[in-house]
């Protein structure tokens, strides 16, 4: 590669310092498998692209946004109505946040099917995982912050299923809400979540996340791995790769600003505490099929309260599924791991379907 | 007996005994940051009265067959007129998730629209998640005006 005298001359000023040769040589060797699913390796990157778009629309919002039961729905109604693009901006950051966590879902199912996750990557799985938790946290955390009508019942059944937890529920809702109700305390603890304590818990995991990725590579697929050397085909990530992310992430952007233009976000009715909860009334769509699963249990179920049985149930498969390299290595075939993704599919599918229709 | 980094004999209960104080200063180190932020986290209890009675209204100002959500000090009530005129009040926080119930002329119940728990006009879950049936008011009339308390 020839470098202008300029570029070579700071390059050469930096390596001096900080030895960036060695990360230089690092990107020029690395390789990415091609095969048949290649495709999948890009929904990492485009999760990825839509959290960058989140933090830029957020700093937007930011500059305008007033937490507080007098001031959040009536800075959110300026925004939408009085700032130039205001409506734009706000409306990106909603689809973004959609269309991260349902390329985040994509990415997980991808890697679940390929079985990039069993060693050596359980690690990337469980940070990836915890990525997820995190995204439908931030995801719960914002919608309340315009403090509309479906915000404020969609906290307050949010909320609540932390409370039926035994021993420390009535501690933790306390936390959370800042009070016994939601109010304004509430939102200020959810906007202080929302735009500080998230993104921290949320880049360094990310941070390691990536790191585990590039150093241990793009995991290859087993019937890949078994062909003959000679046979198997590679992708430079330096340029090849990463431009075709660049790519995407245009297509991603394109498909963003339709939608955001087509369908703006709504604002709604103001919440109020002395309204009955409206008809209709529903959680983001990525947290229907809990919602419906909570509408089906029975108010007792044995000698348990439906509730608690319901949160006891997702609880305890948030963590089976986060520690699932654990329990299944190589010798589990990879037929029954295919079948658990599809089982677990349907049910989310099923259940979100279902939650729409009724 | 133990040595130094300098070769010299230390006893071994005099560094036992160090590595207890310091342990033990880490831990009230550690305990005097966190308490505090801990503490800070939950908020003071509120000074509000609690409120014991309310009053409603005028009987004249309420249709039969018909409900009304009113303050009950920071939450919300509902007042339900029957069919047959008689009144009854009810804490309007359903049972299952903390949702604000209504009063649906159309099936004569007590609805959530949350997760479609119902309860009949006696505030009894009749179907749907509700666990329990809501909490239920004293309802007195007096020269006409409309008084719920707890």
């Amino acid at each position: 590669m020839t470098k202008k005298p300029v570029t070579k001359a700071l390059f050469k000023w930096i390596d001096d310092r900080f030895q960036i040769q060695d990360l230089v040589e690092f990107l020029r060797h690395k390789q990415v498998p091609r095969h048949g699913k290649s495709l999948w390796y890009y929904f990492g990157g485009i999760s990825l692209f839509f959290f960058l778009i989140q933090v830029v629309s957020g700093i937007l919002l930011l500059l305008y946004y007033k937490p507080g039961e007098d001031s959040a729905y009536e800075a959110v109604q300026f925004i939408t109505a009085e700032v130039e693009f205001g409506w734009l901006v706000r409306s990106v950051h909603t689809w973004a946040a959609n269309l991260m966590i349902l390329s985040a879902f994509i990415h997980m199912f991808s890697v679940l099917f390929t079985r990039a996750f069993v060693k050596p990557r359980e690690l990337t799985w469980i940070t990836g995982t915890l990525l997820l938790f995190v995204g439908l946290g931030f995801g719960f955390s914002g919608y309340l912050l315009p403090w509309n009508e479906l915000a404020f019942f969609a906290t307050k059944v949010g909320t609540d299923i932390v409370g039926a937890i035994p021993f420390i529920g009535d501690s933790a809702l306390q936390l959370l809400r800042g009070g016994e109700d939601v109010t304004g305390a509430t939102l200020s603890r959810f906007f202080a979540i929302h735009v500080a304590v998230m993104p921290a818990i949320f880049t360094l995991l990310l941070s390691v996340h990536l790191i585990m990725v590039q150093r241990q590579g793009m995991s290859e697929p087993e019937n890949w791995k078994k062909l003959p050397e000679g046979d198997k085909r590679y992708m430079p990530f330096f340029p090849h790769f990463l431009l075709r992310d660049l790519l995407i992430w245009i297509v991603a952007l394109n498909v963003l600003a339709l939608l955001a233009i087509l369908w703006p976000s709504e604002l709604g009715l103001k919440a109020d505490p002395f309204l009955p909860a409206p008809a209709g009334i529903m959680p983001e769509w990525y947290f229907i099929f809990m919602f419906q699963t909570l509408k089906l249990i029975p108010a007792h179920v044995l000698f348990m309260e439906g509730e608690l049985l319901g949160i006891f149930g997702f609880g305890l498969g948030a963590i089976v599924w986060m520690l699932l390299p654990l329990w299944i290595g190589h010798k589990v075939r990879s037929s029954t791991v295919s079948l658990l993704g599809i089982l677990v599919i349907i049910y989310i599918v099923g259940m979100t379907i279902w939650g729409f229709l009724v | 007996m133990n040595r130094d980094s300098a070769g010299r004999e230390v006893s071994r209960s005099r560094r036992g005994f160090l590595n207890t104080l310091l342990s033990v200063s880490a831990i009230a180190w550690l305990g005097s940051v966190f308490y505090p932020i801990t503490r800070y986290l939950f908020p003071p209890e509120s000074h509000e009265a609690n409120v014991r009675s309310v009053k409603v209204g005028m009987v004249g100002n309420f249709e039969p067959d018909s409900g009304t959500i009113f303050k009950f000090g920071r939450k919300p009530g509902l007042l339900i007129r029957t069919p047959e005129g008689e009144f009854r009040a009810f804490n309007a926080t359903c049972t299952h998730l903390d949702c604000t119930v209504q009063y649906r002329q159309d099936l004569g119940q007590i609805w959530c629209a949350c997760h479609n728990g119902k309860y009949d006009r006696a505030g009894n879950n009749v179907s749907g998640p509700p666990p329990k049936p809501l909490e239920e008011y004293q309802v007195t009339i007096k020269d006409g005006e409309i008084t719920v308390s707890s």
